[in-house]
């Protein structure tokens, strides 16, 4: 059902990753993005899969599942990969018609796949270790700063939330409205990509203006709770570094490091 | 004493393509501290402008609105009145705004500015208020309409108001669900001490309150207890609204030339008073 689906895919455990601060798990994060693209030879890549599986373990979350979170980016990965095995010039291994295969192609090819699949699961680790809220609750905690040059963070974090709270509600409605079509005769299962697609505007009529009656009702349910954007608020649940925390970003300062050895050697 | 609610010779209009509408036509109503008023009348009556009124989301257009004696054009008392004259609202997936339900109870407090360690006591107070501990840490949308609406209520609890505004809060609800919010609402009432201002079209809930008041066009039309509202079974009729169904089938008896009083509100009054006849 429409309804099982969540988004950014938060797998409980109760690991010690799970407990860790959303500020600390969204630097690390950052760094390990940083870090995939400081590394300028294999040899970096294995510290990489040794810092992800390490992580993984700690998380306790199946690899299988890691895994599987790589099926929807499969063509990406794919087209990275043909890409670069067939756009990069240098010595020919291989000619096939007007295209040419070269060893740089290939290392290339290899590399930036490797990149990308370990981005796509080293990123996914922080959306199934951290619950939505606090994903948004750590995002405005570390865009505060930038309050200052105007960044509103308070009312992206609210956005965030929102929509998060909003995404089941419209796929209900979505389900109900798809529902009440197919009675009434509507087909959405047949017919090319552009059919469909023409079957799709009946449904989203219908459920944009429900969407713009919802954000006005729901407008109005906040004024009357007394919101009045971020400031004067406090929260119920503050966010706070602990000893984890601290030792978690010492070690991934550590292998930050061995990166940029690994580049210079 | 110093009345809760004083609306005093309310007029409001809006514009409707050009048109100007009158929403509510000198409206005057006084409600007491620890009352339950029920407000009735059907779509386009003006009670759900009236309701927004109360909670300062409205401003009149002549006359005024106060609460607690803080009138709502006071631009400095508009969050005072927000927090003392709380407000549920019909549609309960529109008013849940977190994802989780004890950070949606929390909501409130956390706009107001509340301490942490406070905001945890009041969201438990608040939910256990409305029987519904055992679901703060479910998601919203897993739960019944029922439950959304006492979430939504228990939302407003936490915020310490004097008063609850319902704008026909069961209108959307299946019956076992209307009958979850009703029985909070009564026990808000009772228990709570919270003056309850209650709209709706379904008779049967105006009951036990207080007071009743009748709306049609912007207008207040009847006003007393329960008892002499439902009274005038021909005036409502001619409104186009109902009346409780005891109240109806006492009305019919007494035409036919049955002895029993006009003013039978409830089943156990009926079967006393039948029993009284020979």
């Amino acid at each position: 059902m429409l309804k099982d689906i969540t988004i950014g895919q938060h797998y409980p455990t109760g690991s010690v990753i799970h407990k860790l601060d959303p500020r600390t798990k969204i630097l690390i994060t950052f760094a390990l993005i940083v870090g995939l693209f400081i590394i300028n030879r294999f040899v970096g890549y294995i510290f990489v899969i040794a810092f992800i599986a390490a992580a993984i373990t700690i998380s306790k979350i199946p690899f299988k599942y890691m895994i599987k979170g790589l099926k929807p980016l499969y063509v990406l990965i794919m087209i990275t990969f043909l890409i670069n095995v067939f756009m990069t010039s240098g010595e020919i291994l291989l000619s096939i018609g007007p295209v040419n295969v070269t060893r740089e192609g290939v290392y290339q090819a290899v590399f930036m796949a490797m990149r990308l699949i370990l981005l796509v699961i080293g990123t996914s680790l922080l959306t199934l270790t951290t619950s939505p809220i606090m994903l948004t609750d750590g995002i405005e905690h570390l865009l505060n700063p930038f309050k200052k040059i105007g960044l509103p963070a308070h009312e992206l974090a609210m956005m965030m939330t929102i929509a998060l709270r909003f995404i089941p509600t419209l796929l209900e409605e979505t389900d109900k409205i798809m529902k009440a079509q197919i009675a009434r005769g509507a087909d959405f299962e047949s017919g090319n990509i552009i059919n469909r697609a023409k079957s799709l505007v009946p449904l989203l009529v219908p459920l944009f203006i429900s969407a713009f009656r919802r954000a006005d009702e729901l407008a109005m349910a906040m004024e009357a709770r007394c919101y009045r954007g971020g400031e004067h608020r406090t929260r119920m649940k503050a966010l706070k570094m602990e000893k984890r925390d601290f030792i978690s970003s010492g070690i991934t300062m550590v292998f930050i490091g061995i990166l940029f050895y690994t580049r210079a050697m | 004493m110093k009345p809760m609610i004083e609306v005093e010779q309310v007029v409001f209009l809006y514009k409707n393509n050009e048109e100007e509408i009158t929403a509510l036509n000198n409206v005057n109503i006084q409600v007491k501290k620890g009352e339950f008023v029920v407000i009735i009348g059907h779509n386009g009556s003006g009670k759900s402008t009236l309701a927004k009124h109360i909670n300062a989301l409205l401003l009149p257009t002549e006359g005024r609105v106060k609460v607690k004696g803080m009138d709502t054009k006071d631009e400095e008392h508009i969050w005072s009145i927000r927090q003392t004259a709380g407000m549920v609202f019909q549609n309960p997936d529109n008013q849940i705004v977190a994802t989780i339900v004890e950070e949606d109870v929390a909501f409130g407090p956390e706009n107001l500015g509340v301490e942490p360690k406070e905001i945890r006591n009041r969201v438990g107070e608040a939910l256990r208020i409305v029987d519904m501990v055992e679901y703060s840490e479910k998601a919203p949308h897993l739960l019944s309409g029922g439950q959304k609406q006492r979430i939504a209520i228990a939302g407003v609890i936490a915020m310490r108001p004097d008063c609850i505004i319902f704008d026909e809060p069961t209108a959307m609800l299946d019956p076992s669900g209307r009958r979850e919010v009703i029985n909070t609402i009564k026990k808000l009432n009772r228990e709570e001490k919270i003056t309850i201002v209650h709209i709706t079209h379904f008779m049967e809930e105006a009951v036990e309150a207080d007071r009743v008041i009748v709306m049609e066009d912007g207008k207040i039309v009847l006003e007393g207890t329960p008892r002499e509202v439902f009274s005038q079974v021909e005036q409502l009729k001619g409104l186009g609204l109902d009346v409780p169904q005891v109240t109806d089938l006492a009305h019919e008896l007494l035409k036919d030339g049955v002895e029993l009083p006009k003013d039978i509100l409830t089943v156990d009054e009926m079967v006393m008073e039948l029993c009284r006849l020979k």
